[in-house]
């Protein structure tokens, strides 16, 4: 069975419809990216996904659970985490204290404690910044403490919304090693990436979006080869 | 910039150092000015200084409201413009259940119940309330919630007027006159002396309203109260929940996307901001033997607001100095500015301007006239010299200090180090 699975999932903002008909599977353990120019419904499946914005039609089934329609905290409880575009961390507050509600649907201290040390490993700069406030750190840093702080939930399904953007190339890699790293402790990701060639680099599989609708699915390198996606989104 | 850490870190400890010896310095302040306040009000007013208790014992109640409204305002960040509501649901419960009020209701019986229970009751319908406002209000944002709740706290008031002799279903508050005669705190038996200036002597029971001790025992009363409310909060402000509050102040949707229930993390500030207004409503009816919706106009909810702003939202101590400072300026300095004016003009030989003439009705009438644009220059003044308020949040002061703009570009040597 497939862990997640979208199934002729319509999303409206308003009036406006932002999703049609989409339908996806992600199986455990892979990393699948969206790619897609602007405005073509990457966030909002995300969203919708994570239960930030309801789908007006269809279905998202998380091992065949019916999730859509549930308010996102039950959705982080039921082990998808969501971190949101443009990072998003508590700026005034410090990297810990994002850690720990990060990890607020658990109850289990130690466990937590251990998880922290975790995501410390994972980012050894923020372990040397634990006491700062959030804001006061820098683009990358937040960039880490927000996929620190979705870490925190020990999600089975680890939604990322461009973690690559406004960031310098040396840290890209970094970051994309440790998207890597994360998937091989077990954690499957959903990955959302303006620069799609380092995207497939990393993923299993990918779907490309246009204007709300999934236009092309592939495993990575199929994608990585085909003409249409090279021409649109690799640049070659 | 090759090791800016070290200097950071020791920084930041240094920080956090004042900013937790800087709290427990006023703590400790207040407790040594809680202690030694009787004694210098007998001292100042040559032993008549029981006025001065009272006063003090009044104030204490806008500690309370203050620091349940900072719960509301500062943890969570929810405006809340019509607090003085459930300090009038606070005060109404004890007044009606406490008093020879609803006999002429509809109900016949009247209700005594000890002021002990009823400062738990009080709460607990204060939080109600909060709750049966929240729950449709509070997924609104920002500026229309605050807006609701400025209709609440209108609407309040009115109703308990309404509800006066001559209204559709009977006569339950008293109307314009308000509930009078309101039960004062008893105590099955208490030592009194040597601190009521009386020997030692177990008195039973213990009416606090009894003029041998009143008004002292009632200031140790919301001493105790502010106590107990101040402990209280502090462990609410460091717990899960208040984390979380201040998650959902940050960033709402990062809130929720971290497995935060937003809309019952609300509900929950706004009740237990409100229970707090309960409580210091029930104290309210019990000192002042009388509750009147006149006390629980829009004037009471901006002033509770500007304690908790102008004090340094947020934190607890802060707070707790800025409900006095306003309460100072508002009951003291306000009210006797009038007759300082006609001091100070007699002392520089402009005493004529005392004298009332066509188009002026003398000095102190005048300067009475002005007091709330004094009071507006004051708040404006002091809001410009200390925008983060006296004594905000580590946090909020770190944040104006240093800004938390993002740094545009990342310093590359340090990220791969």
């Amino acid at each position: 069975m497939a862990l997640l699975e979208l199934q002729g999932v319509d999303t409206y903002y308003g009036r406006v419809q932002a999703l049609h008909q989409i339908s996806m599977t992600i199986d455990e353990g892979e990393i699948v990216t969206l790619i897609g120019s602007n405005g073509a419904g990457k966030t909002t499946t995300l969203r919708t996904i994570s239960g930030l914005t309801h789908p007006a039609k269809g279905h998202v089934r998380l091992r065949g659970k019916e999730i859509s329609g549930l308010p996102p905290d039950r959705i982080v409880t039921l082990g998808i985490d969501h971190a949101p575009e443009g990072r998003r961390i508590f700026h005034r507050m410090t990297v810990r204290d994002n850690l720990f509600l990060g990890a607020y649907s658990r109850n289990d201290g130690p466990a937590i404690r251990a998880d922290q040390e975790r995501v410390f490993q994972l980012f050894p700069r923020l372990r040397e910044r634990r006491q700062q406030i959030g804001g006061t750190l820098s683009g990358g840093e937040q960039q880490m403490l927000a996929i620190g702080r979705a870490m925190m939930s020990r999600p089975k399904l680890l939604l990322l919304d461009e973690p690559s953007l406004g960031l310098a190339p040396i840290l890209v890699d970094t970051i994309f090693q440790v998207i890597r790293d994360i998937n091989k402790q077990g954690t499957t990701i959903l990955l959302i990436e303006q620069n799609a060639a380092k995207a497939l680099q990393v993923a299993n599989r990918g779907y490309v979006l246009e204007t709300g609708r999934v236009v092309k699915e592939g495993t990575a390198k199929a994608l990585l080869e085909s003409p249409d996606v090279q021409r649109a989104y690799l640049g070659i | 910039m090759s090791r800016p850490l070290p200097r950071n870190d020791r920084a930041m400890r240094w920080a956090m150092g004042t900013f937790k010896d800087r709290n427990r310095t006023i703590y400790t302040l207040l407790v040594i000015g809680v202690l030694l306040w009787p004694s210098i009000a007998d001292v100042t007013t040559g032993g008549s200084g029981n006025h001065l208790v009272s006063t003090a014992a009044d104030a204490g109640i806008y500690v309370l409201l203050a620091i349940g409204l900072n719960v509301v305002v500062g943890f969570a960040g929810l405006l809340d413009l019509g607090y003085a509501a459930f300090f009038a649901i606070g005060a109404y419960t004890y007044g009606l259940l406490a008093s020879g009020q609803l006999s002429g209701s509809p109900l016949h019986h009247e209700f005594h119940l000890p002021f002990w229970v009823l400062i738990l009751v009080a709460m607990f319908v204060a939080a109600a309330f909060g709750a049966i406002l929240g729950a449709p209000t509070l997924r609104l944002r920002g500026d229309y919630l605050a807006i609701v709740t400025l209709g609440f706290g209108e609407i309040v008031p009115r109703v308990f007027r309404f509800l006066g002799a001559g209204s559709p279903i009977g006569n339950w508050t008293g109307g314009v006159n308000g509930i009078s005669a309101i039960d004062s705190p008893h105590l099955p038996a208490f030592i009194s002396g040597p601190w009521f200036g009386t020997s030692i002597q177990v008195v039973s029971p213990f009416d606090f309203s009894d003029s041998n001790w009143a008004p002292m025992d009632y200031y140790w009363l919301i001493i105790l109260l502010v106590a107990i409310c101040i402990v209280l909060v502090t462990n609410l402000y460091n717990s899960r929940l208040g984390r979380a509050w201040m998650a959902v102040r940050e960033d709402e949707v990062a809130a929720a996307a971290s497995g935060i229930n937003t809309v019952a993390i609300k509900l929950l500030a706004f009740s237990i901001g409100a229970s707090f207004a309960g409580f210091a409503g029930c104290y309210y009816g019990a000192k002042l033997s009388l509750v009147s919706s006149e006390n629980f106009e829009f004037i009471v909810s901006v002033s509770i607001l500007i304690m908790v702003v102008l004090g340094g939202m947020g934190n607890i101590p802060g707070v707790i100095v800025g409900a006095l400072t306003i309460y100072i300026v508002q009951f003291f300095v306000l009210t006797n500015l009038p007759d300082y004016a006609v001091a100070l003009s007699n002392l520089v030989g402009l005493g004529f301007l005392n004298q009332s003439s066509p188009g002026w009705v003398g000095l102190h009438d005048e300067v009475q006239r002005l007091n709330y644009i004094v009071f507006g220059l004051i708040l404006v003044v002091v809001m410009l010299l200390r925008p983060q308020g006296l004594f905000p949040s580590r946090i909020r002061e770190q944040e104006l200090e240093k800004g938390t703009a993002e740094e545009a570009v990342f310093d590359v040597r340090e990220a791969t180090d």
